[in-house]
């Protein structure tokens, strides 16, 4: 397998794991405009909890989905008891979210000590998968594989479902869709919750590729921002283009100019903010 | 009063290399300066022209790293200097150029990217910033052949910038310049139908927060006489904000309390301790949900309540008539 062929499939499975971890950052952003600094210990402690449910004997697919269970409940409580409290703040949901990120790594150092956790491939998705006559490692085209079935589901969740029209009004207007008798405050606790699972199980499935350690908080956290800034705040589309876009020059970057990948990152934001600062697929100026 | 309070404060300030005993207590009134300093720069933009940043320790990194490459090429001080504070200056306008973009949320998520890409860079970008390893320099250098080696004149070199800083801000709050950015903060529109160029008066208060970040940064340098990334954090972006915050934004003397409170429980909390991390986002947390409008004012609140509630009963003893009165 060359080089390139290489680095496209390791982009697309990072572009996989962005969208997860950036749709729910997007979503949240959009609707309530919160900028939720904690989604990147959303990702961090959803890959933790599964490393300590993975060690008392459940299966991987099981601890990704109750990790993110677990995930959504701490972000639903966040939500519920501290950030309805500051609607339109955005100093105090900055400190708030920023503080409580600093809390969540703190204790992921204490519970699970600073050494980087490997966790292993699901036994079934171990070596290659031939495909095309080229060969893939199977558990990259299986990331690829949910980022798409969770892109699709999203998309129908929120073009094709009274939720999702209710979750787009919302985002659209959301003064207007509280007359209009949408409840957009339990919308909220949806969405953020939504978010923190999909961050959450994102943490767990990219755990046996980028490992767990801490600071990959705040390694994910500017990339979801990044994501977020290109795309635009609140659209689904974005995300996913932003996601790719960031996966490829990601590792692309680093492949070619390894000492100043993580600026490369950030270049293809810095054309969006300055020709388009709503983001591509933004609607409004965020 | 006011007056005499200010000559005592100074008084301190200028003795407490005497007062303080120890070299420790020194280091500790060096670092709160320079903090101060930092801290001052930063509530240009949160308190005074409501611009949230979490991207300032880009700029104070990027005057330490150019101040130490600059120096281990064998420059002098003015020119280390000089040439700091001009590429931080030059790297505030990129800052502001792009963050502008944005406004409310967009501006602090523009910032957040903007300090992690000068993270990035100090600490990948190893051929010229050394990695995690940082750079160190071989000393403090003598500005006008005065050494800074010893803690205590090294605090007074801080207290000397630290003033010139502070005698800034108070012109700068008190200009009509001061008062159109605080224009822009409170009535944005309103000053744009006025015309004045809301986006220049914002890109200038940039500016000039950058510049004084950028002298915080390089009294950093000199004090540590080594910068890594651990300095251009986004935690450092936070320790910052905390100290505006925790003094109360948009104020001369919060700040400056802010710098003093944080750093002085950074070293106590780091004496008993190791988790730093978790009580700063605690007293994040804690203040958000208890004193919203910081801590300084959020204690002068919370002891009128207490003493208003132990009030009545003393009042209406010794008292009586007062109580009306107040």
């Amino acid at each position: 397998m060359n080089l390139w062929l290489v680095l496209t499939v390791n982009s697309i499975t990072l572009g996989g794991l962005l969208f997860l971890l950036s749709a729910g950052f997007s979503l949240i952003f959009g609707l309530m405009r919160i900028p939720n600094l904690t989604h990147g210990s959303f990702f961090m402690l959803g890959a933790y909890l599964a490393v300590s449910l993975i060690r008392w004997g459940m299966d991987f697919w099981a601890a990704a989905v109750v990790a993110g269970l677990g995930v959504a409940l701490f972000g639903g409580i966040i939500e519920r008891f501290i950030l309805r409290r500051l609607p339109g703040a955005e100093l105090a949901q900055v400190l708030v979210t920023l503080g409580l990120s600093f809390m969540v790594a703190d204790v992921c150092l204490m519970v699970w000590t600073g050494d980087p956790v490997q966790v292993e491939t699901p036994r079934a998705l171990r070596g290659t998968t031939a495909m095309l006559g080229l060969v893939f490692p199977t558990y990259r085209l299986a990331i690829s594989l949910i980022a798409v079935v969770f892109a699709a589901g999203l998309w129908a969740l929120l073009e094709r479902t009274r939720l999702g029209a209710m979750i787009r009004a919302g985002v659209d207007d959301p003064a207007m869709a509280r007359v209009a008798g949408i409840r957009v405050s339990r919308l909220f606790t949806i969405v953020f919750c939504l978010g923190a699972w999909l961050a959450g199980f994102a943490g767990v499935i990219g755990a046996p590729i980028l490992s767990v350690y801490p600071g990959l908080d705040q390694e994910m956290l500017p990339l979801a921002l990044v994501v977020v800034i290109l795309g635009g705040s609140g659209s689904l589309l974005g995300s996913l283009v932003g996601s790719f876009v960031v996966g490829f020059l990601y590792n692309f970057g680093q492949a070619m100019f390894p000492e100043v990948a993580y600026v490369v990152l950030f270049l293809p934001m810095l054309l969006v903010l300055v020709w388009r600062p709503q983001g591509l697929f933004g609607r409004q100026v965020a | 009063m006011k007056r005499f309070a200010l000559g005592a404060a100074l008084v301190v300030l200028v003795a407490w290399p005497f007062l303080a005993g120890s070299t420790y207590y020194v280091n500790i009134g060096s670092q709160i300066l320079l903090y101060a300093i930092f801290a001052l720069a930063v509530n240009v933009l949160v308190g005074y022209a409501g611009l949230v940043t979490l991207g300032h320790a880009g700029l104070f990194g990027i005057a330490a790293y150019a101040g130490a490459r600059l120096l281990n090429d064998g420059h002098g001080h003015a020119t280390v200097a000089t040439g700091a504070l001009a590429l931080t200056l030059l790297a505030a306008a990129v800052f502001a150029m792009l963050a502008l973009r944005g406004t409310g949320l967009g501006f602090v998520m523009i910032t957040v990217a903007l300090g992690q890409i000068v993270w990035g860079i100090a600490y990948r970008w190893i051929s010229i910033t050394n990695g995690d390893n940082g750079i160190a320099i071989k000393g403090r250098p003598s500005p006008f052949g005065l050494s800074l080696a010893s803690p205590a004149r090294f605090y007074w070199a801080t207290l000397a910038v630290f003033a010139i800083t502070l005698a800034a801000m108070a012109i700068f709050v008190g200009s009509p310049f001061g008062a159109s950015v605080r224009g822009t903060r409170d009535q944005a529109r309103r000053m744009n139908a006025l015309g004045y160029h809301v986006w220049m008066i914002r890109f200038l208060a940039f500016l000039f927060s950058g510049f004084w970040s950028g002298v915080a940064g390089l009294l950093y340098l000199y004090y540590n006489q080594f910068v890594s990334p651990h300095a251009v954090a986004l935690t450092s972006s936070a320790e910052a904000l905390l100290m505006v915050i925790s003094g109360g934004t948009g104020t001369l003397l919060g700040p400056i309390a802010g710098a003093g409170l944080v750093v002085i429980m950074k070293n106590v909390a780091s004496a008993y301790i190791e988790r730093w991390n978790f009580v700063l986002g605690a007293i994040f947390v804690a203040i958000v949900i208890f004193m919203p409008e910081g801590l300084v004012p959020g204690v002068v609140r919370l002891g009128r309540w207490a003493m208003a509630t132990a009030r009545p009963r003393a009042v209406t003893v010794r008292h009586p008539g007062e109580e009306g009165g107040r």
